[in-house]
């Protein structure tokens, strides 16, 4: 490779890498002002209010940064899926689980256990309740073949399902649909540190889940587990006839997706509400495909994915009293299939800028 | 007897939706494209056939109407999936977001709900057990649910057209070869795909009389289970959703018994499509260009 092929090369990458989620936000921008129009408003006072609701004020922000740490965890789990070549879809159901792991281990432990001992033992348990839905389709596709995509989505039924019939016993506070609240391993919001914040959900999982995303980042780029993870990724066929087995990687990826998503479980359960309820996760699971797409399945990128799309959500609510706040669910759906359909089409055309070259 | 009919009944009347959208989720998947997307299809063609009929007051508009909701949604996945090779994966979880998100948002417009719109004209005849064979009749689109996935099964084995799907479903480059436009063939599975699908949808609103936010509720996914189930046979998966249906009309009928948590009636499908990619009883195979460009 010349000097000069190099910066090029390197070029190329940033451009596939960036332009893709740039599309998408165009497309879902001129998707919203069509929908902000049916009704007859001005584009760019939604807009406006959406931006004064979610990053103008600290409640706001509050709110924004609450929903940032789930979507950082379903977001990390589907990126690690990605990039073994696997597609999670059963992020929902994992963070179910970790949220029920994480009550379950809290409402175990005495009162008056001291955080330091609670906390990570119930943040153990978001990540076992997790890890154990993630296993079971890593083994099923290297085992049998069966295929993650499906297996993923039949098992998020079976294992809400599942959930659903271990509260409805002696579990769950009669009349409700939750548990009773935690003894122990409750984290304080972050609004004890910062008054601003007073109100809003935010709490310390957001620290906690952050470092997971850098810890993540360490394991995919500067492990040889990571390492072999990426190979499996990119070419399955290769990275067997390198000494790496398939399988074991396979599930070894489903098992830490499934994980990360179940660690999703701690903002709720110990950060938010300190109880388990049914619901809690509904929806996080495919918006965590949006995030690792948009994030382009770097574990930074989530994080700012997981931003923007916790802002699209809490700019719903705040913009609600001009347009339906329902427009930011339709905008999800726009920006996934922008995304979806401008990754090949980008690589495509700089593939035909480069052969013209 | 009487229980014996009612039970038929019920079974008929809860497989018609799995039906419809089992027949367009076969036709797609046969042809190579991912049919995630049938969740969407059927709640996007339970709004449209909704609003249709709400418009006109007249539920064949409706049933027009949901129709047409479901060509314009399975175009747009045609489009995004084969003129622009977006993963099929990942256009189908979008296209059920869009439908959720669309059917939210020109509900709380057009009717100021977020839960369900007013009531429409629709087909379905009265609940009592007497009237549910009655019913059968009633709701024209009972029998078509039936005959969906027998025309499919004749149209795939037995037309032209059929033999082009499977050809571009198993082996595109070489239907290619043989002048086989495999992006027509697609575009036309898909469409029609999300037509049926949207059929499906339409039985519901119409039905009942009205959509409420989220109808749809997974029907889509155990109509793609009954299609795995089946092993991508129409005729086998017509009686997967029929074996589904069952299974669910035996839980309503037992729900007072308690003699089987309902969570574990629910879970049948999803774990039977398992166990049969697994293979314990005869492999579940797909069609060898699924997902593939």
């Amino acid at each position: 490779m010349s000097a000069k092929g190099l910066p090029a090369a390197m070029r190329a990458r940033v451009a596939e890498a960036l332009l893709p989620p740039l599309v998408a936000l165009l497309v879902s921008i001129v998707a919203g002002d069509l929908l902000i129009l049916a009704v007859g408003q001005s584009p760019g006072a939604v807009y406006r209010m959406m931006l004064e609701g979610t990053w103008g004020n600290a409640y706001g922000f509050g709110q924004v940064l609450y929903k940032t740490t789930t979507l950082v965890c379903t977001g990390l789990a589907v990126a690690v899926g990605l990039r073994a070549g696997l597609f999670n879809i059963g992020a929902e159901g994992q963070l179910a689980a970790g949220g029920l792991g994480a009550a379950l281990v809290g409402l175990a432990l005495p009162a008056g256990t001291t955080a330091l001992l609670a906390v990570p033992l119930c943040t153990v348990a978001a990540l076992a309740g997790g890890g154990i839905v993630g296993y079971v389709p890593g083994v099923l596709r290297a085992r049998w073949g069966a295929h993650e995509v499906i297996t993923t989505i039949m098992l998020n039924f079976i294992v809400l399902a599942l959930l659903s019939w271990m509260l409805s016993g002696r579990l769950r506070v009669p009349e409700t649909l939750h548990t009773q609240a935690i003894r122990s391993g409750e984290l304080p919001r972050l609004a004890t540190w910062w008054a601003p914040f007073h109100g809003s959900a935010a709490n310390a999982s957001l620290l906690i889940v952050l470092a997971a995303a850098v810890a993540t980042s360490w394991y995919l780029f500067h492990t040889s587990r990571g390492y072999e993870l990426r190979a499996v990724g990119l070419q399955p066929e290769a990275a067997e006839s390198g000494g790496v087995s398939v399988g074991n990687t396979w599930i070894r990826a489903l098992t830490l997706s499934g994980a990360l998503a179940g660690l999703g479980g701690i903002n709720f359960v110990l950060g938010y509400e300190h109880y388990y309820e049914e619901g809690f996760a509904t929806g996080a699971g495919f918006l965590g495909i949006a995030v690792a797409l948009v994030g382009r399945s770097n574990p930074f990128g989530v994080v700012l994915a997981a931003l923007f799309f916790a802002t699209l959500s809490q700019g719903g609510l705040a913009i609600n009293a001009l347009v339906p706040k329902q427009m930011v669910d339709a905008l999800q759906g726009v920006v996934i299939l922008a995304m979806a359909a401008s990754v090949p089409e980008v690589r495509r055309l700089l593939a035909i800028g480069r052969s013209a070259r | 007897m009487s229980m014996v009919l009612a039970f038929l009944a019920q079974t008929l009347r809860i497989a018609v939706p799995y039906l419809f959208a089992a027949a367009g989720g076969v036709l797609a998947e046969r042809s190579g494209i991912i049919s995630l997307t049938l969740e969407g299809f059927m709640l996007g063609g339970a709004f449209s056939a909704m609003l249709g009929s709400y418009w006109s007051g007249n539920p064949w508009v409706g049933v027009l109407a949901g129709v047409v909701g479901g060509l314009v949604l399975g175009l747009v996945h045609a489009v995004a999936t084969i003129r622009y090779k977006a993963d099929q994966v990942v256009s189908g979880i979008a296209i059920n977001l869009l439908a959720v998100g669309l059917t939210r948002y020109f509900l709380k417009l057009v009717f100021d709900s977020s839960s369900n719109s007013p009531r429409v004209a629709g087909f379905s005849a009265g609940t009592s057990t007497t009237a549910l064979v009655a019913g059968l009749l009633h709701n024209p689109l009972i029998p078509l649910g039936l005959v969906a996935l027998p025309v499919v099964a004749w149209l795939m084995y037995r037309t032209p057209f059929g033999l082009r799907v499977r050809a571009v479903g198993e082996h595109p480059e070489a239907a290619a070869t043989l002048g086989v436009s495999v992006a027509r063939v697609r575009y036309v599975a898909v469409a029609l795909s999300g037509a049926l699908a949207a059929l499906g949808g339409t039985y519901l609103s119409l039905d009942q009389h009205q959509f409420t936010d989220g109808m749809s509720a997974g029907r889509g996914f155990i109509a793609l289970a009954a299609i795995i189930f089946g092993r991508w046979d129409p005729m086998r998966a017509a009686l997967a959703c029929l074996f589904f249906a069952a299974a669910e009309t035996l839980q309503i009928q037992l729900q007072a018994m308690q003699a089987i948590p309902s969570q574990f009636v629910q879970m049948i499908p999803y774990v039977l499509t398992i166990v049969a990619l697994v293979g314990v009883v005869g492999r579940a195979i797909p069609p060898a260009a699924l997902g593939r460009e």
